[in-house]
């Protein structure tokens, strides 16, 4: 990691740094192509955020042209591939000190080259007092936000693109930080930003229908399809309350006391203090607890009453430990106070105040506990710093509707969990200089619930939740660090022409072996750790250094061998009874699924033993009894009606989904069931891919009429998930997919390889029928889940009437 | 058993001579000394804890009771039973850092009594009828005795002393010394060192202590007293025009119908009870920033000893100096949210920087604690009324006691953010010390507290 000059941030006073070198790989990244400025000054950090464009290598697949059939050989892949360059949309937001904020501005003026900027929007208290520097230094207008706004807009944004935003914050408990999966109806809720003062504000829809009438139960806005007059009623708040008791507050009145000038030094000096020496508590009036009033002795009966005295000298420490549970407790009784009066039982916290500090998070959250009796909940932020610049991005950007997107943290170039000095989180590990960094994608197409979801509100992709369970967490790190070396030289062999791809390769290397070791020490830091987070962690590394699709040329050549094969396969199931057939078809699926560069234990066979087919990865299966059998209650369920449409994920190339998946499709469209079948929008290992998907399903059509007129009549229909995961979230699909399943009225879902179907939606709950099925080609998840190597996942499930 | 012999312990634990504790006080109306300065953050009444908040629901109408009673507390019980108890007639108020003790001094003692009577209540009588200091912090407040009052068919005087509560256990040992269990009277002593001292005034005094529950005492007690009404006049009062030193005036204020009421009791924390009658409340919440915050902030940041002293620099003070208000961020009014210019924004948000921080006096400093504290209370105890649907507030305790900026502060704020919807009540008793001294004093919660320890005492007596 690149350092931040010398200085450091033990230097003090408001004098501007100007001798730092920036790097500009890690800090400032594409701002060449930077197009529109926001920026937030707080009290000590300064937030800047700036749209830019990033172009990308992608591997596109194109048909050949088959117009002459004849000449087509033996050797000849399925179709082309070739990589192009891709523009694509990114948000970066920077966060740095305000002692830096010279030498930053500078930096941009350099880097600078778009001119048709013109005005730059400005919000934080900071923002008037560097007005003049802004404006003579950037040549760029500022326009002054209203704060409350930003906080509000960035809220809203960041509650909605990135899936585990708000947590819990339990010190002590295991893990501390408990992530809240993304609620589809948020709204309306209350934020308490704590600044110098305290604004509690609430937001969303329903905001203007004031105080305490609890019989209005307030619409639940569906946040997951935005439509722009939802976002601004979403944008709505209301001022309901505040208190002039803040960080302010604990700032003056702490440096009063402590002769402590530096906010972050008198926090160190309260998490080092016994605030009993100071504070009266119920014991030292009543001897022990209170009984008839159920207050235990260690409570607090008055905050500073032990100092009415000239007798006793107080620490440092005790004294301004004593003033952050003051103000803490403070803050939390009025929270709930309006918590209350306004009937929400989420209160999100945000601030210079909170700004990540485990010690403030923690007096919060116990003093919410303490005065809701647990009723309400104290939430907080990973990206709270960044709220106002966010918001103020939003603001600037209104004419491009950023909204109608949907927006996705990037993992490559995001810091993590927000920043906080080390001192006082001496796991954090140490970063980039006092630089602290988002960057977000803009997404092609918007993301949306599956309508078929059982409830939304409580859907959580994840199987396993890796900061919970330790045990899977060090065996998954361990997993991702041994395979990381595979990966590498993948990525590099599927760019044999590049002459950087070795150079680039051992980058992407460092970068992700980096990630891993973070998450070592740091398994919350960017949300819940998951298989799927650690996955798609991954990709976004190998895209960051232009390796969008390591696996393009495996897939290409996988798929020109089983489309060979696959009339030989219809053959062979056509001339099967029809119960028989669809034990066949079952197995065809599931071997299939065996074709997984993604597990290692099928790599190394794949690698070793080109031979390696169709047949045998059927003999490799588990025989019936399967570890999760419901195959017969399928069966039965095939001699009644067919369904209506079936939405099928597919997985992997090649066999996967040609031998396997093709084949049960085309079973379902002869019992008269519509098909979709939705594969990644891009590239994630080996799995297929929309386009690559198109060009197969046209292949196949060549060669099987069923397959042909279904698609000519639409009722076998290719669709893209939205996705570039190997995993699937159903609460983030395409909007186009939602629409058409909500329209052809889908009643199973098929969920098939284990990415999909066992890290992720295991336990996923939906309104119709549904199969979710895999073989498991690892053998510690394998043994967890009570089987070995190959053991075979079939679950079919109704849901209960 | 004289009483030079009652009162050397006293001196001995006590410390030195009266005469030393005592500092000239600015003289009353009536030319009597007034309060000494020598005075804490006065009763840091138990009732008024803190952060410990929201024992919601928990209702309670337990009087006093008696408990873990040994065989001799048991007699004196049934003593009880026979006749009115006997001298001599004490309460307790055990705060945090006050021991507020009442006496009744018995004016119409018979030949016959003072036949019987025995030695050691006669020392006691004297001793505390005759001294306004015992030891170097014990003190009575003469300008509160209440004179030729009629307790029980008795007439006499009531007295009232004080002494610190870290001198308890000397008290306690004088009582043992002195062998108070055998003059078979009892203690009535509410407080939250009722609770923490009950062991050692049983295993030390052997004395059996009567616990009286202090926020029963407190709602009982301002009920008892306004359905007395000294002179005729209501007890209860509120400001017209707070906010203006010039229009602002007090006026009386008719609780005839007094429930629901919200009572504030502010002593060293505070604790907020929603009453609906006599016999149904509950404490809704409490915030550990009370009167003990006030004053022990002020002894940090101006080095000031007293309570007394912390108001009257206060009074002197200018908050703005120390406080961002919201015109110091937005110029002036910030219409979105509805905030006027003067409100404050973030109370001591201008001692983040170091050039105001070294513009500050030391009575700005404790007016800015004052309005802190003041201002967080009334912000809280609006809260409450709104969530309880109460519109008529109480504030009561010593906190309030001579401190007039709080109290308008408090009736300003209530009225201005609850857009004239809530009243903030004040309870006084101005008649009762207009008919004593001509003199107007917030009848505090401890004093309030008195009377109810009196009256418990003697509905103990009446009923047996």
């Amino acid at each position: 990691m690149a350092e931040c000059g010398a200085s450091g941030s033990g230097s003090s006073g408001d004098s501007l740094d100007k001798s730092i070198t920036l790097p500009p790989d890690e800090i400032f990244r594409n701002l060449e192509n930077a197009k529109r400025f926001a920026i937030d000054i707080g009290g000590s950090l300064t937030k800047l955020a700036y749209y830019s464009t990033v172009q990308h290598k992608v591997a596109r697949v194109r048909s050949f042209d088959h117009s002459d059939k004849d000449t087509e050989q033996d050797h000849e892949p399925p179709y082309e591939i070739s990589v192009q360059e891709e523009v694509t949309a990114r948000l970066h937001f920077v966060k740095f000190e305000n002692t830096y904020i010279e030498a930053c501005l500078d930096f941009i003026k350099d880097h600078l080259v778009n001119t048709e900027t013109k005005v730059i929007q400005a919000t934080g208290g900071g923002a008037y007092k560097f007005k003049d520097l802004i404006e003579e230094k950037l040549q760029l207008k500022v326009d002054k936000e209203d704060v409350m706004t930003c906080l509000i807009k960035g809220c809203n944004f960041v509650l909605k693109n990135i899936p585990h935003e708000a947590f819990m914050y339990q010190k002590g408990s295991n893990p501390e930080f408990r992530f809240q999966t993304n609620h589809p109806s948020v709204f309306p809720y209350l934020l308490v930003s704590i600044g110098s003062g305290v604004s509690i504000v609430k937001v969303g829809p329903g905001s203007w229908e004031t105080t305490g009438l609890c019989s209005a139960l307030l619409s639940t806005g569906c946040m997951s399809e935005p439509c722009q007059a939802q976002v601004e009623t979403e944008d709505r708040f209301e001022w309901i309350g505040g208190s002039s008791i803040g960080g302010g507050t604990f700032w003056g009145l702490g440096a009063l006391l402590t002769k402590t000038k530096k906010f972050d030094e008198l926090l160190h000096l309260a998490s080092r203090g016994q605030h009993t020496n100071v504070d009266m508590l119920v014991q030292d009036i009543y001897g022990g607890a209170h009984q008839t009033l159920g207050l235990s002795g260690n409570l607090i009966a008055s905050s500073f009453g032990k100092s009415a005295t000239a007798d006793t000298e107080f620490s440092k420490e005790d004294m301004a430990k004593s003033l952050l549970h003051m103000i803490s407790n403070d803050i939390g009784q009025l929270a709930c106070l309006y918590a209350r009066l306004h009937c929400l039982d989420r209160v999100y916290f945000g601030g210079f105040f909170i700004r990540g500090h485990p010690v403030t998070m923690r007096t919060i959250t116990y003093s919410i506990n303490f005065f809701s009796k647990g009723e309400v909940q104290a939430l907080f932020l990973r990206h709270e710093g960044y709220l106002g610049a966010i918001g103020a991005f939003l603001k600037g950007a209104e004419q491009d509707n950023p909204n109608q997107y949907s927006w996705e943290e990037n993992y490559a170039g995001s810091s993590g969990l927000m920043s906080s000095s080390p001192e006082l989180c001496p796991t954090q590990r140490p970063r980039s200089g006092t630089f602290d960094l988002l960057e977000m994608d803009r997404l092609e197409r918007p993301l949306v619930n599956l309508p078929l979801l059982l409830d939304p509100s409580s859907y959580v992709p994840d199987t396993v939740d890796l900061t919970d369970d330790a045990l899977a967490r060090k065996y998954w790190l361990t997993c991702f660090e041994e395979a990381l070396d595979g990966v590498v030289k993948r990525a590099v062999a599927s760019q044999p022409g590049s002459v950087d791809a070795a150079e680039r390769a051992e980058k992407f290397r460092q970068k992700y072996w980096n990630k891993l070791q973070t998450l070592r020490q740091q398994p919350f830091a960017y949300g819940t750790l998951t298989v799927r987070s650690l996955l798609d962690t991954r990709e976004h590394c190998l895209n960051e250094f232009n390796f969008p699709d390591p696996y393009s040329k495996v897939k290409q050549k996988d798929n020109g061998v089983a489309l060979k094969c696959f009339q030989r396969v219809i053959h062979s199931l056509d001339a099967l009874g029809w119960e028989e057939r669809q034990l066949a078809l079952v197995k065809g699926l599931l071997a299939g699924n065996v074709f997984d560069w993604g597990a290692k234990a099928v790599s190394d066979v794949l690698e070793s033993d080109p031979q390696f087919g169709f047949e045998e990865a059927k003999r490799k299966l588990q025989e019936r009894p399967w570890l999760v059998d419901s195959y017969s209650k399928w069966l039965q369920r095939l001699k009644g009606p067919p369904h209506k449409c079936a939405l099928i994920f597919a997985d992997n190339s090649g066999v996967d989904v040609i031998l396997g998946v093709f084949p049960f499709v085309r079973e379902l469209l002869s019992r008269g069931t519509e098909v979709i079948l939705a594969c990644n929008s891009g590239p994630a290992l080996n799995d297929v891919t929309y386009s690559e998907s198109l060009i197969v399903a046209e292949r196949i059509a060549a060669m099987d009429p069923v397959v042909r007129s279904a698609l000519g009549e639409g009722r076998l229909l290719l669709m893209q998930t939205g996705s570039s995961s190997p995993c699937l979230d159903l609460s983030r699909l395409d909007k186009g997919l939602a629409v058409l399943v909500r329209e052809r009225g889908a009643d199973l879902v098929v969920i098939e390889g284990m990415g999909r179907a066992v890290h992720t939606n295991y336990h996923a709950a939906l309104r119709c029928e549904s199969l979710k099925l895999a073989v498991i080609k690892n053998s510690w998840l394998a043994e967890r889940l009570g089987g070995r190597l190959f053991s075979v996942i079939f679950k079919y499930e109704v849901p209960a009437e | 058993m004289g009483a030079g012999r009652l009162g050397a312990p006293m001196e001995r634990h006590w410390g030195v001579s009266a005469s030393s504790v005592r500092e000239p006080a600015p003289g009353g109306p009536d030319g009597r000394r007034r309060e000494p300065l020598r005075r804490r953050a006065n009763s840091a009444s138990a009732s008024a804890v803190g952060a410990s908040a929201s024992a919601e629901g928990v209702r309670r109408d337990r009087p006093g009771s008696y408990s873990g009673a040994t065989s001799a507390s048991r007699q004196r019980v049934e003593s009880l039973r026979k006749k009115r108890p006997l001298f001599p007639w004490f309460g307790l108020d055990i705060g945090g850092t006050l021991v507020k003790l009442v006496y009744f001094e018995p004016k119409d003692i018979t030949a016959e009594e003072e036949e019987e009577e025995v030695e050691s209540l006669k020392s006691i009588r004297k001793y505390l009828t005759s001294n306004v200091a015992y030891g170097s912090t014990g003190i009575r407040d003469v300008h509160l005795e209440l004179k030729d009052l009629t307790l029980c068919g008795r007439k006499g005087n009531l007295h009232f002393i004080r002494f610190p509560t870290h001198d308890m256990p000397a008290f306690i040992q004088m009582g043992r010394d002195k062998n108070f269990s055998s003059l078979h009277t009892v203690f009535c002593a509410t407080g939250g060192g009722a609770y923490k001292f009950e062991q050692d005034f049983l295993t030390i005094g052997d004395l059996q202590l009567c616990k009286l529950d202090e926020l029963d005492c407190l709602i009982k007690g301002i009920l008892y007293i306004d359905s007395v009404g000294f002179n005729g006049r209501s007890q209860c009062y509120y400001f017209e025009n707070p906010a203006d030193s010039e229009k602002c005036q007090k006026l009386p204020f008719d609780l005839r119908n007094p429930y629901p009421l919200l009572l504030v009791n502010i002593g060293s924390g505070v604790s907020i009870l929603a009453v609906y009658s006599k016999d149904n409340y509950k404490r809704v919440t409490g915030t550990s920033l009370g009167g003990g915050t006030f004053f022990g902030l002020c002894c940090l940041l101006t080095g000031c000893t007293t309570f007394e002293e912390a108001l009257e620099m206060a009074s002197r003070g200018d908050s703005t100096k120390v406080d961002k208000l919201v015109r110091d961020i937005y110029g002036g009014d910030y219409e979105r949210f509805g905030l006027p210019g003067w409100a404050v924004a973030s109370s001591f948000g201008n001692m983040m920087s170091k050039e105001k921080r070294e513009a500050v006096s030391k009575e700005d400093l404790a007016r800015a604690t004052l309005i802190t504290i003041t201002n967080n209370i009334g912000s809280i105890a609006r809260m409450c009324a709104l969530n309880e649907n109460i519109n008529q507030v109480v504030f009561v305790g010593n906190f309030l006691r001579i401190n007039t900026i709080a109290m308008r502060l408090l009736a300003y704020a209530l009225d201005y953010w609850s857009k004239g919807q809530l009243k903030a009540l004040f309870s006084e008793h101005e008649g009762w010390c207009d008919r004593m001294y001509g003199r107007d004093i917030n009848m505090s919660a401890t004093l309030i507290r008195f009377f109810r320890v009196i009256l418990e005492l003697l509905e103990h007596s009446l009923s047996y």
